[in-house]
């Protein structure tokens, strides 16, 4: 089964975001590079803004994500509760 | 009395009526003449409301994240310059990969920036045309970001100031050079295939994800801020490639064979231009982040399958060419280097043979291939060079018609034995480096037959500074050539260990730690 991944910069930010992620997607698996963090997931990673905003204590629009992404891969769909990336088969 | 409060719009009510509710149809010119490259390359498109943008970004949100991102950047420019951010680096050898980056990759950028402008305006349909205007519009911001970061390390280190005009006349820069002008004068769904799908989600990862983290792990934090700014947008790009791709593939079912060819064809251009980060990765940073074989298999089998093995439902099958690119791995960073360590006298930056620490870590990254076949060069040109005799090869090397790459990349098969294809077309022969590149040149050579090889350029005299006479006695063509390029001879080029930026960083850092 193949994985998708997301990559941020490393920062306050998306230190609850990732929190989030992991949270949100057993199976995750977090990788720590200079100044940058990978999270890949079998088959189908979700995110969720309910769960960042808890993290990081305020409202969060999924679209803030756009500041701190690297890259990604996998079918993206985006809804204003859920970020989700997929590979169909 | 009941109020009615408007609820704000979601996500996708907002997408639609900011992008497709935006558009018209044409009505006193036809849709035909209004997007006139829409049907000669044979893609048949039937409903362009299909197409929709999944992170559903419109151009007031753009905006706004945008100037949120400029604003992280300038601070940290400011903040980098203000703190002598140019000494913090592990060492001076490390800038020169930052020279071939504002020679390669930056006028790239602004190519990207053209070709995206150009392309949103062909497609007559909405969610592409916004899609496009945004990347156009990110690509001129890469360029000036990266001039404007790296114009910090030009007050201080040798080799950034002719970038521009290196660009266009350098030999191994045909290599990036040639690649885009390829894409931009093909048709707008090619230049989709061959810049937002194949280069964007495909080999993007291979370029930008190593060197950024390269840039961190070396300390530069000004090429680190520009890369991660610019990287931020990438996501956007390579979905806006994945996404067009798949719809050009649903559209209508004659239009895979045309976008197999074009993803054939894509994939191995961007491949062999990638052949100078594959170089970057193993020689060029004094501290590395990971090999270029583990980032192939990280980033093009690992990730790169997982992606193909998802469009297998529309019939796309991998690459033609991607085989040989991961035989390729173990081998590909020690002949480009080899290269350019041959070649240094004609390059604007610095070359160097590895030390002995060096020649460990590539040991053990590359444990089948680099003691068998690349140790015994390296402490071969490091003995002639401890004798006084470092090596520069003062003869031109033969150019691949496509790529543009020496031609030194060796038999998928043989790493002993130099691969060479030949093509005839009406009465002439074409050099070719790999089948991959004689395949390219075999279906459009009336196209690559134009190519404006560097090497040739020079053996034809085009390549000399006005005043340069080759009649004189001592006429010496190499300076000449190097005279053209714009590169101060002996201080941009030839081996670090004699540079001028070796000796200032190291009395700058002196200055630094101590009175």
């Amino acid at each position: 089964m193949s994985n998708v991944f997301i990559a941020f910069q490393k920062n306050e930010e998306s230190r609850a975001i990732v929190n989030a992620i992991l949270a949100d997607n057993p199976g995750a698996i977090l990788n720590e590079q200079p100044a940058m963090v990978k999270i890949d997931v079998p088959r189908r990673m979700v995110i969720r803004k309910s769960t960042i905003e808890r993290e990081i204590g305020r409202d969060f629009d999924l679209q803030e994500m756009q500041v701190h992404l690297i890259t990604m891969s996998g079918n993206v769909d985006e809804t204003d509760d859920e970020f989700t990336l997929a590979w169909h088969q | 009395m009941d109020m009615k409060v408007s609820k704000k719009l979601g996500l996708k009510e907002r997408y639609n009526l900011m992008t497709r509710d935006l558009a018209w149809t044409p009505t006193y010119q036809s849709v035909k003449d209004a997007f006139p490259y829409m049907e000669y390359e044979g893609i048949k498109i039937h409903d362009w409301d299909k197409f929709e943008d999944p992170f559903r970004m419109t151009m007031d949100s753009y905006w706004k994240y945008q100037a949120e991102k400029e604003r992280k950047l300038y601070a940290i420019i400011d903040a980098f310059a203000q703190n002598n951010g140019h000494l913090g680096v592990t060492d001076a050898r490390y800038i020169n990969t930052l020279k071939l980056f504002l020679t390669g990759i930056t006028p790239n950028e602004y190519m990207a920036h053209r070709g995206f402008a150009h392309v949103g305006r062909q497609f007559p349909g909405a969610g592409p045309r916004v899609a496009c205007l945004m990347q156009s519009l990110d690509e001129i911001r890469h360029a000036q970001t990266q001039i404007h970061s790296l114009s910090n390390y030009n007050k201080h280190y040798n080799g950034f100031q002719n970038w521009h005009h290196q660009h266009d006349r350098v030999w191994f820069l045909s290599v990036p050079k040639s690649f885009f002008d390829d894409a931009l004068t093909s048709g707008p769904f090619e230049f989709m295939v061959a810049i937002g799908f194949a280069f964007e989600y495909v080999l993007t990862n291979l370029l930008f994800v190593p060197f950024i983290s390269g840039a961190a792990y070396n300390g530069d934090m000004g090429a680190m801020a520009f890369g991660f700014s610019a990287q931020s947008d990438e996501s956007r790009h390579m979905t806006l490639g994945l996404e067009i791709i798949k719809f050009i593939l649903e559209q209508d079912p004659d239009n895979l064979p045309i976008v197999q060819a074009w993803l054939d064809k894509w994939f191995w251009r961007g491949y062999r231009v990638l052949t100078l980060v594959a170089m970057m990765m193993d020689y060029m940073l004094p501290k590395r982040v990971m090999s270029w074989k583990e980032a192939w298999e990280i980033y093009a089998e690992q990730n790169g399958g997982a992606l193909f093995n998802d469009l297998a439902r529309y019939g796309i099958k991998v690459p033609k060419g991607w085989s040989q690119a991961c035989k390729d791995k173990d081998h590909l960073s020690h002949q480009a280097w080899n290269v350019f360590y041959n070649y240094g006298a004609a390059a604007p930056f610095h070359t160097w043979a590895p030390g002995e620490k060096d020649m460990e870590w590539l040991s053990a990254k590359y444990p089948d291939t680099f003691d068998k076949y690349y140790r015994p060069l390296w402490t071969h040109y490091a003995r002639e060079q401890a004798e006084g005799r470092r090596f520069y090869n003062g003869t031109l090397p033969m150019l691949c018609q496509v790529c543009q790459v020496p031609m030194f990349f060796t038999e998928p098969d043989d790493p002993t034995k130099i691969a060479y294809r030949e093509s005839e077309y009406r009465g002439m022969k074409y050099h070719c480096c790999s089948d991959g590149c004689k395949h390219i040149f075999d279906n459009e050579p009336e196209k690559y037959v134009q190519s404006w090889l560097p090497v040739h350029q020079i053996y034809q005299g085009n390549c000399f500074p006005e005043d340069a006479d080759p009649s004189k006695p001592g006429f010496n063509p190499l300076a000449e050539v190097v005279r053209w390029y714009g590169i101060g001879w002996g201080r941009d080029n030839l081996d670090y260990a004699d540079s001028e930026d070796k000796k200032n960083f190291e009395t700058w850092r002196a200055q630094a730690t101590g009175n």
